[in-house]
């Protein structure tokens, strides 16, 4: 028997706890001058260094110090005055050396934290999420495990490997863990990828695509009776690669872990691997019998130790945070503080500002972004940056609908047009033919037929009661399939009929 | 020709007495002639070789500006990567590798127009003290062909001494130059760690290995350190600093008011009769040159081979966990339904030789979580005490000195059972590794009892490495006049040379 959401909560308290990895945009991979570009054709991004040859030696790349410094600064966090790199050694063959170059106990930048607001039926609330440390490391190469049932290593009948991705330096965020979320725990887990996403963009040092793999969360829960001190044993779940899984995922595993302890079994701490499809996990590695990974530091280079001015500076030179920057938004856009928090929570706040930059009123971008727009992805199960509609068509739409070209009911066609793959706004207007009727011999005739149609109706606004104009005008609307302005039919109307237009529509 | 120093083979060019190329040749064909007996190459590049001779003696005809060196053979030792050329480390498991880059001491080489002829053997990935832990046999030292040739290094000492190239590049972790130079009559320098790129240095413990000089003389050592040594790049760990006047204070051996320390701890007890009075009446010759003889302590270094048999182990578990079959050098296993870890174990079962599965299982164990602190972070306190030994002790001396081996070279064979009596060949040398600092070994003479050769070290606080140099030279040029000849033109003649 499956548990509810509710059942869980009832009984449990869920702790969390976050490591993001995020893939820094530098041109250079971390110990050596390869590029970084995405999507290069196999092992072209490689040199003797990042393919682990017998001889070679890594190099730190600055500015990947320097990316790490301004997000733990972004972060609240203090940067190390001396960190060094450490040698993490086990066997995988998409790893050249056979050990991970990644900081370990001196990890550049500890203790910091990050406030995340979430939208809830009680209002906007607020919670601290502490970051345990930010630190440095290089990414593995990938494999692809041919034939086999699992696409694991074991029982592939060969393995590809591609080492371009090997070397691509990787900063890794861990959080303290992150009690006292209570119900709220998978908004949480997802609000504070988002900010923390937000940050990083602004901060500049990522390209933060979930879907590309250049930010990846894993997610660690566990659950404890309310009121327990211990903390129950956690998983890990891996892979988790969009703000909504995060969401899934936690909710997922706290779903799993409350049937087991209500069962009397106990969790295993074990990595597992979150799937798209079901949102549920599987099972990965056991961690019950911890891996030794022989850390010890790195004779190959020497301490990190940035200058204290250097910090200081890069303190400066820090862009607005994100937080203060929704203040100003929300300010500048008049927006009400529950809209605002579903603005966040759908994820919209970039999208909007983009089409309020291209020249739509605020007010309206927001309402197609949050309204139709996300009607629709909620629909498909997708987030509204992946669907087909741009800003640019958006601030378009908005500006024919201010012009009078188009009437909203026409917008909202042209809008899932767009979204449909038909085009751009102007293609989706021509090909659907969707004008609107100004003809006003056209309208003229509409009305007529409408009066005639309804003489009784017509003769009660012939005697002043104008809200019956509603049924004449929702008439002449129908017959014009939509495509009429409504509020130039309402003028006509009440004119032919001796009325004044009273009631601004 | 080939008898004489790198230095004279130089001038030689200069004065059109004789070409690279005819240089060169006549080297390829010394090593065609005693090699099969010495076996201190492993690979020969007679094409290559020529064809740099070839480009130094057009360069130096048109007229262009050339190196001092340029145009004089090396041999180098096969830790060292060259691009194209079969570089193995000694080890079955990089048999037909060729590499497809230049470490940065071959790209030195080749920049100063140096000839390499080819490369060297050495124990296994420089593990030992014999080059009897070579995977492609032992060399033989020329002075006694059934005695080892020291190690790892043997290789490139031994064609020293062999007159098969008048120069050769070392690599030294715990004394891998100083202790095969001691062993064949020549001279080998370890210089400060950092002093010479690593890049391209096959790495076995990376906090100690430094690559270095060998030849038969001291200035022929000082030219060739000018040529590799430098700040680099590619090696964080390399020095951003002027490299030491070497070439200067080999010229000079100017050692009057020197202080000179003599490490009470390396003298004594275990150290051969005749490596002892050997090592005494050096220090007399440089007295009378006019240095001041003092004595120095060093308590800690006692405890320095069990410190580095922690931390070289610990390091190589780590640096040799890359040959794994994926992605060069050998594949064992790889048919049928063979998994990826199958064919990664059944290579490194074949591929490593015992003395290097023995410190993997050794550097493995002392990096396991629950052992780390007190193996590896012992040894590593170890370290910092060596080194404030060696603070202390250079307070009151311009530079430290001992025997650079206990003894004399013992019979091939002698020890390879028994590697901890293996290991304490080492124990004078091994010091200035875990220090940083630099370290030389030069002829002192004979050993009356067995007539081998006998090798005296010195050692310098970092980057001070031309005091070695000075002191070197100062010993050379007291010990030659003494002889009327150099050490190795006492070396008994090899069968097949002329
Ligand atoms: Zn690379």
């Amino acid at each position: 028997m499956t548990l509810t959401y509710e059942d869980v909560i009832a009984k449990y308290e869920p702790v969390l706890g976050l490591e993001v990895h995020v893939e820094l945009n530098t041109h250079s991979k971390m110990f050596c001058g390869c590029s970084t570009d995405f999507g290069g054709e196999p092992n072209t991004q490689t040199c003797p260094v990042c393919l682990g040859m017998p001889g070679a030696l890594p190099v730190v790349n600055e500015k990947a110090i320097e990316s790490s410094i301004l997000i733990g600064l972004a972060l609240n966090c203090s940067i190390a005055p001396f960190s060094r790199f450490s040698r993490k050694n086990y066997f995988y063959p998409d790893m050249p050396k056979n050990f991970q170059i990644s900081q370990y106990d001196e990890p550049i930048c500890v203790n910091g934290y990050l406030d995340v607001e979430i939208d809830t039926e009680e209002g906007i609330k607020k919670f601290r999420v502490e970051i345990e440390r930010v630190h440095m490391e290089e990414d593995t190469g990938k494999s692809l495990h041919v034939g086999g049932a699992t696409g694991r290593i074991h029982g592939a009948d060969y393995s590809l490997l591609d080492y371009n991705r090997a070397g691509i330096p990787l900063v890794e965020i861990v959080t303290k863990i992150v009690p006292g979320t209570g119900k709220y725990a998978p908004e949480v887990a997802k609000a504070y990828v988002a900010q923390l996403r937000d940050i990083l963009r602004s901060l500049g040092v990522s390209d933060v695509r979930m879907e590309q793999g250049s930010l990846r969360c894993d997610a660690n829960v566990s659950l404890r009776l309310i009121g327990a001190e211990q903390l129950g044993t956690r998983s890990e779940t891996k892979n988790v690669n969009s703000l909504r899984s995060v969401e899934r995922a936690v909710r997922g595993e706290m779903i799993r872990h409350a049937e087991l302890l209500n069962k009397g079994e106990r969790v295993v701490q074990e990595t597992r691997h979150f799937q798209e499809d079901t949102g549920l996990t599987r099972s990965g590695r056991s961690k019950e019998q911890a891996e030794d990974y022989r850390y010890f530091p790195e004779p190959d280079l020497v301490p990190v130790a940035p200058d204290a001015a250097w910090i200081e500076k890069l303190r400066e030179s820090l862009p607005e945070h994100p937080s203060l920057r929704r203040a100003r938004l929300q300010e500048q856009w008049a927006v009400p503080d529950k809209e605002m928090a579903a603005m966040l929570n759908a994820d919209a706040l970039d999208i909007v500002e983009e089409t309020v930059l291209l020249g739509a009123d605020p007010t309206r971008a927001r309402g197609w972004w949050l309204g139709e727009i996300s009607r629709i992805a909620n629909e498909s199960g997708v987030a509204i940056v992946e669907l087909a509609i741009t800003p640019k068509d958006v601030a378009q739409i908005v500006a024919l609908v201010a012009k009078g070209d188009l009437t909203d009911k026409l917008a909202r066609q042209v809008v899932e047009g767009v979204i449909a793959g038909e085009g751009t706004p102007q293609q989706v207007i021509d090909s659907r033919g969707l004008k609107v009727v100004s003809d006003e011999s056209a309208l003229m005739a509409a009305i007529e037929r409408a009066i005639a149609a309804q003489p009784e109706t017509a003769e009660k606004i012939r005697n002043g009661h104008i809200p019956a104009a509603g049924a004449l005008i929702g008439a002449v609307m129908k017959d014009t399939k939509g495509q009429a302005d409504a509020a130039r039919v309402r003028e006509l109307l009440l004119a032919h009929l001796g009325q004044p237009n009273t009631i601004n529509p | 020709m080939i008898t004489r120093s790198a230095h004279e083979m130089s001038a030689a060019m200069v004065k059109g007495e004789v070409t690279s190329e005819q240089l060169t040749q006549l080297h390829l064909n010394r090593i065609s002639a005693v090699d099969q007996q010495v076996h201190a190459f492993l690979h020969v590049d007679t094409e290559g070789a020529l064809a740099q001779a070839r480009a130094v003696d057009a360069a130096r005809s048109s007229g262009e500006k050339v190196g001092p060196l340029a145009g004089v053979p090396l041999a180098l030792k096969d830790v060292m990567v060259q691009k194209g050329i079969p570089t193995t480390a000694g080890s079955k498991i990089l048999e037909g590798w060729r590499p497809p880059y230049d470490s940065t001491v071959v790209s030195k080489l080749k920049t100063a127009g140096v000839v390499i002829l080819g490369k060297t053997n050495m124990d296994e990935f420089a593990m030992g003290s014999s080059t009897e832990n070579s995977a492609y046999g032992p060399t033989h030292n020329p002075w006694d062909l059934t005695r080892i040739p020291g190690g790892s290094g043997g290789g490139s000492s031994a064609s020293l001494a062999a007159f098969e190239a008048p120069l050769a590049i070392g690599t030294d972790t715990g004394g891998s130059i100083r202790q095969p130079a001691a062993v064949t009559g020549t001279v080998g320098v370890k210089p400060t760690y950092g002093g010479v790129s690593r890049y391209g240095l096959i790495a076995f413990s990376s906090s100690l290995d430094q690559a270095g000089p060998c030849a038969r003389t001291v200035l022929d050592a000082a030219l060739l350190h000018e040529v590799i040594a430098g700040h680099d790049a590619h090696d964080a760990t390399s020095i951003n600093a002027p490299v030491p006047e070497v070439v200067k204070a080999a010229r000079s051996g100017d050692v009057k008011g020197m202080k000179i320390g003599v490490v009470k701890e390396l003298n004594g007890d275990g150290y051969q009769a005749g490596v002892r009075s050997r090592f005494e009446e050096s220090l007399e010759l440089l007295a009378k040159a006019g240095a001041e003889i003092v004595e120095v302590s060093c308590p800690n270094f006692e405890y320095a081979l069990a410190a580095y048999y922690l931390i070289a182990p610990s390091e190589c578990s780590s640096n040799l966990a890359r040959f794994d079959a994926m992605r060069y050098g050998i594949r064992v296993g790889d048919e049928g339904a063979a998994s990826a870890e199958s064919v990664m174990n059944l290579t490194r079962e074949v591929g490593f030789g015992r003395e290097v599965k023995r410190r993997i299982i050794l550097g493995t164990y002392a990096l396991s979580s629950g052992y780390f602190d007190a193996y590896y972070g012992s040894a590593q306190k170890v370290r910092t005490l060596i080194m404030q030994d060696f603070t202390k002790a250079f307070a009151s001396a311009d530079v430290l000195v001992s025997p650079t081996c206990p003894t004399t070279a013992f019979k091939i064979g002698e020890k390879a059972n028994d590697p901890l009596a293996m290991y304490l060949n080492d124990i004078a040398t091994i010091p200035v590794n875990m220090a940083g600092i630099g370290g030389m070994s030069l002829p002192c003479g004979l050993a009356p009892e067995d007539g081998l050769p006998v090798g005296f070290q010195i050692m310098a606080p970092a980057m001070q490495d031309q005091r070695m140099y000075s002191v070197g030279a100062a010993l050379e040029a007291a010990l030659l006049t003494q002889w009327g000849s150099p050490l190795l033109s006492k070396i008994p003649a090899l069968a097949g040379s002329k």
